[in-house]
Order: C-alpha cells, then structure tokens, then sequence
C-alpha cells in the first residue's frame, strides 16, 4: 500500500508544510503496512529532492521539467494523478495551501476519489483512515471516512508534526508527457511581500483589533510582530473599517490559523474571529474588558489598556531575546 | 456573455453551533441563514460583468426548499434567473459538483462564478470539481478580475502574497474578499424578488464518497490565567511564554 504525498516548493524552496505531509503519512504507512512516496514537481527541483528523504519519505519521485516553473493547476493536477496511478497509490495527500487547495479538487475527479479537505487529524481505525476536519470554522468538528479505492486528504499548514528521521531516500526521476493544451491557465507573474510571513505559515500570529483605535497605531502590533518573526492579523472590524488589507483578516470570512501562539491586542473575540483562530496552540489576549470572550479561550490574558503594554512587551521582548 | 453563479445557504457567522442530537448535523433551531458570504461577492461579478459586456445572469443553488431564501437575495440583487437544483438530503462536496456539473452543461456559460469556499463545511472543492468536470479552466481565491479581448487576467492570492494568472473563457472563477464590495439590494428590487419565478428542479443524483460519521464540538479549553492589569504584568507573561508554554 503506498502513500504519495504532493510535496509543495517555491522557488526550488520546499514549504513546512510539506514535510509536515511527510509525516502524517509516514505514521499512516506504518500503522497500514504501507509506504510513502513523496512525489516533487517543478524545474529545477531535483536537488531539493533529498530533504523529503530526510523527513521520512522512503522514495521521491521527480517530475521536473522547465514548463512546470509556475503553478498551473491544469499541469500539475495532470502530473499527480499519473503519478498516483502509476505508482497505485491508495492515498494521496497534499497540504491544504492555496496550491494544494486549487489542485486537490481536481486530482479527486481524476482519480474518481473522495476528498477530505483541510483535515487536522488523521487516525486508523479497523484498517480505515478516519479524517477530523473543522468545519463551520473550527466552531465544530467532523469525523469522516473516505469511501472510494483511492482517497485524498488536504492538510492543515502548522497542525501535524514534521519529524526529521536523517534517513535517506531513493530519488527517482519520472517523466509525464505534457503539451500546450494541458496548461488551460498560467502564472505569469507572482508578487511576494517580503518580510513577515502570512498569517496561515507563520509560528506566530500578532493580531490587532478595534481596540488599536485607528489604522495609525498598528505600528504597535507591526513592532511586536517583527521581535517574535510573526505573521499580522486582524479583526474583521478592522479590515471593514478599511484599516488592515483583506489578506490579513483571521476568523471566518478570513484566515483559518493555528500558530504555536496567537497575540490578539484589542480584539475582543467575536464568534467568528474565535473561530478562525481557536486552534491555536497557546493565545495571549491583552484587551481592557474583563468580560470580553476573547479571555474564554486565552491562555494569558493581561486585562488593560493595549496602547500601554503593547509597546513594554515590545520593549522587554526586545531586550530579552536580544534583538 | 452568459454567465453562471452557484452560491449555498449557510447558517450566518454570528451563529453558535450546536451538534444536533443525532451526532450528524447541526441543530438548526434558532439560526439565520443567509447566502454564504464569498458567493455573494461572486454574485455581484457577475452583475458587473452582465453590465459591462450585455448578457445574462443566471443563478443556481443546490440543497433544499430553504435555500430558495438565498435565491431571492440573488434575484434582489438583480440577477436575471434562478435555478434551484433541489435535493432535502446532505451531499458531500464531490455529489454537489456532480449536480451543478449536469446542469451548468445545459446552459453553456462564458463565465461561471462560485465563492471560494461556503462558510459551512469549508470543503473549497466545488468550485474547482465542476471545472474539471466540465473541462475548464479555473482560478481560485480570485481577489481581481480583468476580462480582455481574448483572455482573462486575474490576481488570485497565495500565502504572503499574489499571483498573477491568465486563462481564456470559458472559464470558472472562485471569488476572494476583495473582489469588489456587494451591492444591498434596494426596496424596489426586494419586492420585485419577491413576485419573480424560482426555476426548481431535481438535482442530478450522486453517490456517497465521504461519509460523515460524527460531527461533535471541540474539546473544551481549560480556562487560561489572567496575569495582571497592566504594564507591570509584562515581565511575568515573558516568563510564563519563555518557561511554561516555550513558545519563545
């Protein structure tokens, strides 16, 4: 029984959360009997191809050709599914990242397979993968199981562990004929901001809210953020307010993010914002209402003005990490 | 140009939810629904695109007799046409595709338009399953839409940033916050709503793929610690996130 996992790469750069794919099935295959097979597309790739090894996938297999430089999902949909087919893959994961999130879809039709997306934990139960998915944002859970012959799971970044075993794998390069017409859409641009990492990769999220009281004080979460290498939310208030672009919205209307901490500096925890962010592994909430639900969920919580302790945290994080 | 939206009826995000008793579905008592939020953005694209290049507008909801309230709130907004592809039972992802599939092939739109995900199950599936049902192309997570003689630019947002993306028509776009800003619907338009026909058909059947076999609340967190009022709390929440959680 194999496991092919997509591993995702930028710039011959491969994400987190494709080693984390690695070792969500690394532990299926062994609880299965079965092995892992990470497959790399791109060009140019083929050097990076050792690492997947190092994180426990037993064999790689290389689709690495100039045409595949940029996302396309038609390409790279295509490229899965033969692969997967060649290689009889019982399960196919992906991360649930926005490339993983275009392609899923489409290899699940190819491959006549049920699709569970986005799922945080994975476990065996009488030889069947029983998948736990958050859905309404997070506000509940669901179990599912995967019918079909050939099932498929979407990962949520920043959930499973990646666990690096230093083993080394046998990397194999495949061929998939593709032509023009296999390319239905293509990338002709990418924009990247540099700088701070997005809120769903990010170890660490700083959120601010209403309670920054105006677009000139988030500085305050921007500085905080730079000291502890964080992403930047926000609020859904605040983005409406026009305050904070789009991309930075966390809850449900915006970004599911589960760091290892979220900071929420003046939100006060509406049902939608909790949703997007309870997952988190620990929360630290500074906000100047007691009752405000933020605190519900908060692991820390400092009652008080934002304005003030914002820029002593800052300060005092500063000096204590050296930076 | 004909264009084609799907948009799903979703419980409202200010909405509590409770696990009904069968361990299934949720409990439906006291919720408001609405249509999903993303689709809505879809919706009034579409709009724009209907004024800027002459043609219709036509939206399809697949699910039961109460979604014909977002089908309403469609044709308030000022869509030509509404389809309602009924079927009372839950479908996964894969069985709704399925259905919009069939019926988006009778129509042959130019441009077909989903959100990029409904707001309940959060699959992100749809959309993408009907493109490659149908052979098309697809762009996800579209925050900007730019349809030019010939070919179709869009900006569709990854992590940390944008990619740039071109395709020709026929096409299907899942629509991003950002897109544009949904338009209210206007009294005149409510009522008109109102008196005009809802297109209600059966949907397509499909099979099972994933099944679901519990949906329960998460587990409880245990209640956190307030650590001070104020700045002097500081170097105690250092410590606590330094020896406790090990988070820095």
């Amino acid at each position: 029984m194999k496991i092919l996992i997509f591993a995702e790469q930028r710039d011959a750069k491969l994400k987190k959360s494709s080693f984390e794919a690695v070792g969500a099935a690394r532990s299926l295959a062994s609880q299965l009997n079965g092995s892992c097979v990470a497959l790399l597309v791109g060009s140019g790739v083929e050097g990076i191809a050792g690492e997947l090894g190092a994180y426990g996938a037993s064999r790689v297999v290389v689709v690495d050709a100039p045409k595949l430089a940029r996302h396309s999902n038609s390409a790279f949909a295509r490229v899965i599914a033969e692969v997967a087919a060649k290689e009889q893959a019982a399960i196919v994961i992906l991360p649930a990242s926005q490339m993983g999130k275009d392609l899923a879809p489409r290899v699940a039709v190819k491959l006549n397979a049920g699709l569970a997306s986005d799922c945080i934990a994975l476990r065996v139960e009488n030889g069947d993968v029983i998948a736990t998915r958050p859905v309404f944002a997070g506000k509940t859970l669901l179990d599912v199981k995967v019918k079909t012959p050939v099932k498929i799971f979407t990962l949520r970044p920043n959930v499973f562990a990646a666990i690096k075993t230093g083993e080394t794998a046998a990397v194999e390069k495949m061929e998939v004929p593709l032509d023009d017409k296999d390319f239905t859409s293509t990338v002709t641009d990418i924009s990247v901001a540099t700088g701070r990492p997005d809120v769903t990769e990010a170890d660490i999220v700083v959120s601010g809210g209403r309670g920054m009281k105006g677009p000139e004080n988030f500085h305050l979460v921007e500085e905080l953020a730079d000291v502890l290498g964080a992403g930047v939310g926000a609020s859904r208030a605040v983005v409406d307010a026009g305050w904070r672009p789009h991309d930075e919205q966390v809850g449900q209307t915006g970004k599911t993010v589960s760091p290892t901490m979220y900071v929420a500096c003046g939100i006060s925890g509406a049902v939608q914002h909790l949703a997007g962010m309870s997952s988190s592994k620990y929360i630290v909430a500074i906000n100047k209402d007691k009752d405000a639900p933020i605190f519900q969920v908060a692991d820390y919580g400092i009652v008080g003005d934002v304005m003030e302790i914002l820029p002593e945290l800052t300060a005092q994080l500063k000096q204590s990490l050296g930076k | 140009m004909k264009v084609v939206v799907c948009v799903n009826h979703v419980p409202d995000t200010e909405t509590k939810i409770k696990v009904a008793p069968d361990n299934l579905s949720i409990d439906k008592t006291g919720v408001n629904y609405m249509m999903s939020p993303y689709d809505e953005i879809a919706v009034e694209e579409g709009l724009r695109i209907r004024d800027k290049f002459k043609g219709e507008v036509i939206v399809i909801s697949l699910g039961g007799e109460q979604n014909k309230e977002t089908l309403r709130k469609a044709l308030a907004m000022g869509v030509d046409k509404v389809v309602l592809l009924k079927d009372e039972a839950m479908r996964d992802s894969f069985g709704v595709a399925q259905g919009l599939a069939e019926e988006i092939k009778t129509i042959a739109p130019d441009v077909i338009l989903f959100g990029k995900q409904s707001i309940d199950f959060d699959d992100a599936q749809v959309g993408t399953m009907v493109a490659e049902m149908l052979g098309l192309p697809s762009v996800a997570v579209v925050v900007k839409m730019d349809i030019q003689e010939g070919k179709v630019v869009c900006q569709r947002e990854i992590e940390g940033g944008h990619e740039t993306v071109e395709t020709k028509l026929p096409a299907v776009f899942l629509a991003q916050k950002g897109l544009n800003e949904p338009r209210y619907p206007t009294l005149k338009g409510i009522m008109a709503a109102k008196s005009k026909p809802i297109d209600v058909k059966p949907a397509a059947p499909a099979e099972v793929r994933v099944e679901t076999l519990q949906l329960r609340k998460p587990p409880a967190k245990n209640p956190g610690r307030i650590v001070g009022t104020d700045k002097s709390a500081v170097p105690e929440l250092i410590r606590l996130l330094h020896e406790e959680a090990k988070v820095i």
